[in-house]
């Protein structure tokens, strides 16, 4: 087992008990901070040569939105790590019953090559927050990051705690035979089920954030432009390798007809006349999902975009239409620049054509009547759901961000991570005196003193009348 | 695997046309539930009676009040738990509606187990219910009478389709587990506990796990041991010993080894009298298998109390071991009997080192005048839950979260955080399709200019 010696250095740290104060994890948390400042430039870089991220993008979701969930937790620590008092019965009231915040131990925090940094590091700002130890496994997919990550990230962070473990499959499996006391996954479904399986050998418990076809549901009362904005933006955002970016569209005929020159303005309007020349449009991460992506272009009708450039790994922005459920790009999820249209004949097709398949990870539905938004949410069920928008709602950390079913369990985002990586664990401080108070108990047991629990341990129905 | 297939499936499809998602219908099958244990009350105490020689009182106040008061307390409190939670936006989500949704999960399974037949399946299927959810229960076949009544009464009382009983042993629950189910709530032990998760994984079902494990009990010098030991006699030979949360064994100085052994001894006089074998209030081992199991751990040990036992009605009298080596087998397992072990540690020091040596038990005890010693034992180790200074108790206090943490198991459940294991909190952000001049600023393409506002 070549990794027992890590983990069991990384347990000796957490026995001793050094992570436990807040001020360690503040200042792990504030070293964090400084990593993601001064490493700025080398985070653009790197992510650009993994997968042609474009800086813009680059800055958005693996500096800001991350310094976010760092300043979220810096700010609410003390109060997150408090022992939450609870309500108290009759027989309790003289008692201290409370929630006590545990840390879980060491952790496995594994993460994928799209959000390199984001991915691994949102979580982490979980797991130090909760005061547990960390061993981080980056994707060795997007090799530049992972590079990167485990060279520089143990010159912030206490190696004794956190350490970073690079490799592949191999690697990765033979790291799962370890006992972990938590562990932490982003990636797909049959992955996560092996680590689930490998979990369940140790009784570990899991976090893990998959994925699916996450549908966007167009009315026929909308505005256009603005939809194929948002559209767009969530579809081509990083290339189209977002979990939740939307996977394809449900709508009318006549809306299909409506939003194609809308959504080609909207990509003109982003990208330029020829997306390969602009700098804020991505590449295809490796040549395996380029081939998988490019086997996907003969579903439905190219209406939109279609070029690729095998060299460069671009594909351009592209809409497919009339796309059937029997298509190749209908059978997987997408993961790149390619957004087919399924016509549908009305809202509550397509609430059906949703509901037959796997519960997404997110759902979308636009529409300027909010009914119909409502309708969509309350008929389906996915991890999360935007109404009019896309991607937008990861972004708010008092949302929990997580799937359903096929697309994960668990949740995460601002103190979700905290509680996600903290055992919640239920604390009765009682009196050692009033010792009459629990004659009742003691047997022998008769049926007065069971009269007399009855009613110091019973819980009345409002409105119920015992007078009778 | 048939049969298992139609009942799962018939659940799910009742579950997709809708019905149990009304707070109407839910808080209606709850109070049909409410009915049913009111009005078979006799029932249910003779089936326990069967099961585990449990008299009258004693069942009651174990397994029914409890049940009364969640469904009392669930029934009131499902309106605000189930409300959609809105949440605090930022200076982009301003003019939206940002929530939480709480949805059900769909079909979920709830296996119980043998100790506390009835109450061990009726809480998780409240919850389960509340939630909006299609329920399958499977009781444990080793308290049969109960498994019995509770095949013949839910069907009675609860939605024949949404809320299935499934009766069986292993090769029964074996194929049960390869259906798909979207949450598992499982009551058991440890090495069963593998095998669910495993079987879960392979849906990617998420599981609630209430496993066990050896729950100490620490007594420190300076704490009033006659009632302490009065308390820890209470909890530990409940149910003779067949409680998860019982204290398991006991840490303390040597010093005060053989007054706890008194103070012990003293109790059990008052509970069960002279001759605790015919004392209606002490119950039997549940099997022939767990009585050898719990018997052979007495071998070797130096008995202080107790030790009787009767294979023909599996009783084994209230025992205490002294001084017993932490290598012992009777230090390996969870117990799960009346026999509790003494282990003699010079310091609390000591005994929070032996504690976190071991897997991270169910429950921990701590008996002590002094606060801040109970308050250092807290925080210095880890476990599902714990009492200071009495057993047990942390149990019935509905507002904190009941579970396992390591080997004693995962998630936890009980009054609003059973409704909260059993539910999807669904995030939700409601834009408008107007206003797009604000999104201008996230879109391509982008210039410095952008980034720096």
């Amino acid at each position: 087992n070549p990794y027992a010696g890590l983990v069991s250095h990384l347990r000796a740290s957490w026995l001793s008990g050094k992570t436990r104060p807040m001020e360690y994890r503040m200042a792990q948390l504030e070293a964090l901070g400084r990593f993601l400042d001064d490493k700025k430039q080398e985070i653009l870089e790197a992510t650009e040569l993994d997968m042609g991220k474009p800086s813009f993008e680059a800055f958005f979701s693996e500096i800001l939105l991350c310094k976010n969930e760092l300043n979220v937790t810096l700010n609410n620590l003390s109060h997150w790590m408090k022992d939450e008092y609870v309500d108290k019965n009759l027989v309790m009231q003289l008692d201290s019953a409370f929630i006590r915040k545990d840390p879980y131990g060491v952790v496995l925090i594994i993460a994928p090559w799209n959000y390199p940094i984001h991915l691994f590091l949102v979580p982490l700002i979980g797991a130090i927050a909760a005061g547990n130890c960390a061993i981080i496994k980056p994707s060795e997919i997007s090799k530049n990051t992972e590079t990167l990550v485990a060279e520089t990230l143990s010159c912030y962070l206490d190696n004794d705690c956190f350490a970073v473990v690079t490799g592949g499959v191999q690697e990765t499996t033979r790291l799962l035979e370890n006992k972990f006391d938590y562990i932490f996954f982003t990636g797909i479904p049959p992955v996560g089920r092996i680590v689930m399986t490998a979990a369940a050998k140790h009784l570990t418990p899991v976090t893990l954030e998959l994925g699916g076809k996450n549908p966007c549901y167009v009315s026929d009362t909308c505005d256009v432009t603005n939809v194929a904005r948002r559209v767009a933006w969530g579809r081509f955002f990083n290339a189209g390798q977002t979990c939740i970016a939307p996977d394809y569209l449900l709508c009318t005929i006549e809306m299909q007809e409506k939003l194609m020159p809308a959504l080609r303005e909207a990509i003109t309007e982003f990208f330029g006349p020829n997306p390969r020349e602009s700098p804020d449009f991505g590449r295809i991460v490796s040549d395996k999902q380029f081939q998988r992506l490019r086997g996907l272009l003969g579903s439905g009708r190219m209406a939109i975009g279609g070029q690729t450039d095998e060299a460069e790994r671009y594909i351009a922005p592209t809409v497919l239409a009339d796309v059937l459920p029997s298509d190749p790009a209908m059978q997987e999820e997408i993961f790149g620049p390619i957004l087919p249209i399924v016509v549908i004949a009305n809202m509550d097709e397509a609430i059906d054509f949703i509901n037959a398949r796997p519960r997404p990870l997110a759902l979308y539905a636009f529409s300027c009547d909010s009914k119909i938004v409502n309708q969509v949410l309350e008929r389906t069920s996915s991890g999360g759901f935007c109404g009019n928008d896309t991607l937008m709602h990861v972004t708010l950390t008092s949302l929990p961000f997580g799937g359903i079913g096929n697309s994960g369990l668990g949740k995460y985002h601002g103190k979700f991570t905290f509680d996600t990586f903290s055992h919640h664990r239920g604390c009765l401080h009682r009196n050692m005196g009033l010792e009459t108070l629990n004659a009742p108990r003691y047997p022998p047991y008769t049926q007065q003193k069971l009269g007399l629990l009855t009613t110091t341990f019973e819980v009345k129905r409002r409105g119920t009348c015992t007078l009778l | 695997m048939e049969r298992m297939q139609q009942i799962v499936g018939r659940a799910r499809a009742a579950f997709n046309s809708g019905r149990s998602r009304p707070l109407e219908f839910r808080i209606q099958q709850l109070k049909a539930l409410e009915r049913m244990v009111q009005e078979k009350e006799k029932e249910i105490l003779a089936a326990l009676k069967a099961d585990l020689n449990k008299c009258g009182p004693n069942a009651y106040s174990h397994e029914i009040l409890g049940v009364l008061g969640e469904l009392a307390l669930t029934m009131e409190k499902l309106p605000s738990w189930a409300a959609p939670q809105p949440v605090k936006k930022n200076l982009l989500t301003m003019r939206d509606e940002a929530y939480i949704n709480y949805e059900p999960l769909g079909v979920v399974l709830v296996i119980g187990a043998w100790n506390y037949p009835f109450v061990l399946v009726m809480q998780p299927l409240i919850g389960a219910i509340a939630a909006g959810n299609a329920v399958v229960v499977k009781p444990s076949e080793v308290s049969e009478n109960t498994a019995r009544l509770v095949a013949e009464l839910l069907p009675q009382y609860l939605d024949k389709e949404l809320y299935p009983v499934v009766t069986g042993g292993v090769p029964e629950t074996t194929e049960l587990l390869t259906q798909r189910f979207d949450h598992i709530l499982y009551t058991g032990n440890t090495a069963v506990g593998r095998i669910v998760m495993a079987a879960a994984a392979k849906h990617l079902t998420p599981v609630t796990l209430e496993l066990g494990g050896k729950s100490p009990c620490y007594i420190d010098k300076d704490c009033d041991l006659a009632v302490a030991c009065r308390r820890i006699t209470w909890g530990k030979y409940m149910n003779c010993g067949q409680t998860c949360i019982a204290p398991d064994y006991i840490l303390c100085d040597p010093s005060i080894q053989s007054k706890v052994v008194e103070n012990i001894k003293a109790t059990l006089k008052e509970f069960y009298g002279e001759d605790v074998k015919s004392s209606p209030d002490y119950e039997r081992i549940v099997n022939q298998r767990h009585f050898k199991r719990v018997k052979s751990l007495l071998e070797g040990q130096k008995i202080a109390l107790g030790g009787e036992t009767d294979e023909a009605s599996c009783f084994i009298a209230p025992t205490i071991l002294t001084d017993v080596s932490p290598e012992s087998k009777v230090m390996e397992e969870e117990i799960f009997g009346p026999v509790l072990p003494i282990v003699t540690v010079k310091s609390v020091e000591e005994a929070i080192e032996f504690i976190n040596r071991r897997e991270k038990p169910l429950a921990l005890y701590v008996f002590s005048n002094n606060k801040q010693l109970i308050k250092r034992v807290i925080s210095e180790t880890s476990s599902g839950g714990v009492t200071g200074n009495d057993v047990i108790m942390h149990f019935f206090l509905s507002t904190l979260p009941f579970g396992g943490v390591g080997h004693s198991g995962m998630g936890a459940y009980h009054g609003r955080h059973s409704f909260e294991t059993f539910s999807h909190r669904r995030a939700c952000l409601i834009k408008d399709l107007k206003m797009e001049s604000t999104n201008k600023m996230r879109y391509p393409p982008g210039s410095q200019k952008k980034v720096d506002w």
